[in-house]
């Protein structure tokens, strides 16, 4: 699904990505670790098209190359992030962003754009799922939201959208125990054979809830190792001092 | 225009002329000229005293030039001062009677008369140039007592309370363009609300500007007599065209004890090409006087089009306990310029007054918020909060605010917050990562600026002018 080679990425003449290789499958989780500063969020952004970046190397995304795409085809073709910091859109009412994104896609995908009352059947079912109050839905895009509901919003979005491949940036930080178990059972509830992810995060304790089939280690903007889920525990308890 | 330059021209929307043979004054500013338009108006003499009174107090006016988008000079004796679509000289009775061309220009403009009737409930006295041609619900207002007419028939029929309340709240020689207006207005509507009385229907009118090199000088009036209500709706587009036109247009609001207007203002005129080249000057004297205890005048406009928008619809507090609004979009692109505002003049007791603004520019084009709120030393216990919103696209664009604050007594208060951003290329990714394209971003964002002041206007407005919105930013990032 997703092919990466040799990537390289700088923006504002800091060199972030020195090289990176990673190839992930559909029905994979993918998760990955690294200090701070690593280049964990700058591999989501350009994975899902941030203008800024100068990028050499390769991207192919079932078999396209991702540079020809713009940032909302990519997303219409299923490309998901979920923000490390989503952003607040003051004025916007939720539902009516969650529509417009998902009609966006739909339209784009061909399928028939739906309207309203469906719309809000569709997402009172997604959010009760989520356990999140439908009161959240007619506020103001993630306007005073807390931390932790802007990233049960993501989630949301997620399983809105139904994307193929969902990239995860720091979804759990933030997060008190229960989230953490509602947002990592959301995402276990829409892994599938065809469904792909990639989640970033520096805690093991989600990693606990939805088991990766591979962890890497991003130091300085390379992948460094990788291992199966266990290698996950084991940084957990050394940290990445001896690794890097 | 030809079909061909059309076809060439298919960025504004609304870019079309319909050939309809006009009747017009004299070309010219002058005597002449006001005893034409009064004549073919069959105008009582008091009528043509009060033009002619306003032509004499012109003369001596000067053409202000404070205001910060410049224009060249207008030349006054180059203009025509009336122009009227033949057919509507004969006035018809119902809509069928009416030139088809002109029906056909409804309908490209989204106001088919027939299907409003029954559909939307929306009485609708459309201005075609100069000359209303259709008024339509006038049975069911007539039955409450509510008088909507055009002014010229408001002048024949209703003389008196043209004579006491026309000039009452923009005085003759107020300055140069309402006096201009005075001297030379066409047509416009006339709404009067009698006692208790709270009109069923949102009234609305459409304006056009048709004829080429006809300056547009709409005059309105609208009186709320005690504890009534009504709610206006003007909306405007205008068809393509090179030359510069003036729009100077003058609206009068009275609302008497415990009344309430709600005037509400789409405007679209026609901008002039991404180079700069034409437009609407848009510069129109609008003002309310609360004149009763406890009345309320909200205005709310959406300013889009036209090159150049220069206006403070402007609200005088002057019973007890009254309350003013403003709530504006203004939204400029490519070389437009808007400077705009309001005016809050408390001067009861215990009034309030409430400014929201909202201006957006993109392209070369520049947007400036002008206001001066004023509690004079007899209005205590009075309060004013005023915020003002910029939004910058891009780097070649300006915003600016100026606000006048003159606080007459130690009782009350003024608050003012001003805010300028640019459009915040996070907010844009995100939307992009949630697969809406560039537009469909602008929009939504810029929708949810506007937000505060969209959700003043009525529903079938509302949705109109949130495309409106989109359509005027179309192509200003990316
Ligand atoms: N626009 C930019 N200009 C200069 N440096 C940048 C820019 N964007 C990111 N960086 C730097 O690139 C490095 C990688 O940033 P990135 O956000 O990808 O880290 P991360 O691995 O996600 O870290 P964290 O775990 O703290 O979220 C950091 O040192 C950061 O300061
Ligand atoms: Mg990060």
């Amino acid at each position: 699904m997703l092919n990466i080679k040799n990537l390289q990425a700088t923006i504002d003449n800091k060199h972030i990505l020195r090289g990176l290789n990673l190839n992930i499958k559909p029905g994979e989780v993918h998760a990955i670790m690294g200090p701070n500063g690593s280049g964990k969020s700058t591999l989501a952004n350009v994975l899902s098209g941030k203008n800024g970046y100068d990028i050499k190397g390769e991207i192919k995304y079932n078999g396209v190359s991702l540079s020809k795409l713009s940032t909302e085809e990519r997303a219409q073709k299923g490309i998901f992030l979920a923000f490390q910091y989503p952003l607040e859109i003051p004025g916007v009412n939720t539902n009516t962003f969650l529509k417009t994104s998902l009609n966006s896609v739909r339209k784009a995908q061909g399928e028939k754009e739906l309207d309203t009352l469906t719309f809000l059947k569709l997402i009172k079912e997604k959010a009760s799922e989520l356990g999140i109050d439908e009161k959240f839905l007619s506020r103001q895009l993630n306007v005073g939201f807390s931390g932790g509901e802007k990233k049960k919003n993501e989630i949301l979005q997620m399983k809105l959208l139904q994307p193929k491949l969902s990239i995860l940036d720091e979804t759990d930080s933030g997060l008190d125990i229960d989230a953490l178990r509602i947002v990592a059972d959301g995402v276990n509830s829409y892994k599938s054979k065809e469904n792909a992810f990639l989640i970033i995060t520096h805690y093991q304790r989600l990693l606990d809830y939805i088991k990766p089939d591979y962890v890497h280690v991003l130091s300085n903007g390379r992948i460094i190792k990788t291992g199966d889920a266990d290698l996950g525990v084991q940084l957990e308890k050394t940290g990445y001092s001896n690794i890097v | 225009m030809k079909t061909e330059d059309l076809k060439n021209n298919k960025e504004y929307k609304y870019g079309f002329t319909t050939d309809v043979e006009n009747i017009r004054s004299p070309k010219g500013l002058s005597e002449e000229t006001i005893r034409f338009i009064s004549n073919i108006k069959k105008e009582p003499k008091w009528m043509l005293d009060w033009r002619l009174k306003a032509y004499n107090r012109l003369k001596v006016l000067k053409e202000p030039d404070w205001q910060k988008p410049k224009y060249p000079k207008i030349d006054y004796q180059d203009l025509y001062y009336y122009s009227a679509p033949k057919s509507a000289s004969d006035k018809p009775k119902s809509l069928d009677e009416i030139d088809p061309k002109i029906l056909e220009t409804y309908k490209k403009l989204g106001i088919p008369l027939v299907e409003q009737k029954r559909l939307n409930g929306i009485a609708v006295d459309a201005v075609f140039d100069s000359v209303s041609v259709a008024t339509t619900f006038k049975d069911e207002l007539t039955k409450k007592g509510i008088i909507f007419c055009s002014i010229s028939e408001a002048i024949q029929k209703h003389p008196d309370l043209v004579k006491k309340y026309l000039g009452s709240v923009i005085p003759i020689s107020d300055h140069y363009f309402a006096t201009l207006n005075s001297a030379v207005f066409t047509d416009g509507s006339f709404v009067y609300i009698p006692p208790n009385t709270k009109c069923p229907m949102e009234l609305s009118t459409y304006f056009r500007i048709n004829a080429s090199e006809t300056g547009q000088f709409e005059r309105t009036l609208i009186i709320a007599d005690k504890g009534s209500y009504v709610s206006y709706l003007e909306g405007c587009t205008a068809p393509m065209r090179d030359e510069n036109q003036l729009h100077a247009a003058n609206v009068e609001l009275v609302a008497l004890d415990d009344a309430e207007i709600k005037y509400s203002t789409v405007q679209n005129w026609y901008p002039g090409d991404e180079k700069g080249v034409g437009g609407i000057y848009n510069f129109v004297t609008k003002r309310g006087a609360c004149r009763g205890k406890n009345s309320k005048i909200s205005w709310t406009q959406v300013e889009t089009g036209s090159a150049i928008t220069w206006k403070y619809p402007s609200c005088i507090l002057q019973g007890d306990n009254s309350v003013g609004e403003f709530y504006s979009i203004a939204i400029t692109n490519n070389f437009q310029k808007a400077d705009t505002g309001t005016k809050m003049i408390h001067l009861g007791k215990n009034t309030k007054s409430k400014i929201i603004s909202k201006g957006i520019s993109a392209g070369n084009a520049d947007n400036m918020y002008r206001g001066l709120v004023e509690i004079k030393n007899k209005a205590i216990n009075s309060r004013n909060y005023t915020q003002c919103d910029s939004l910058l696209m891009g780097n070649k664009c300006g915003a600016h605010t100026t606000p006048y604050i003159k606080n007459n007594n130690a009782t009350s208060t003024i608050e003012h917050e001003a805010t300028t951003t640019k459009i915040n290329e996070e907010q844009l990714y995100y939307c992009n990562q949630r697969g809406l394209d560039q537009e469909e971003a602008v929009s939504l964002i810029v929708n949810g600026f506007c937000k505060e002041v969209l959700q003043q206007l009525p529903m079938e407005f509302a949705v109109e002018a949130q495309k409106l919105v989109a359509i005027s930013l179309e192509g200003s990032v990316g």
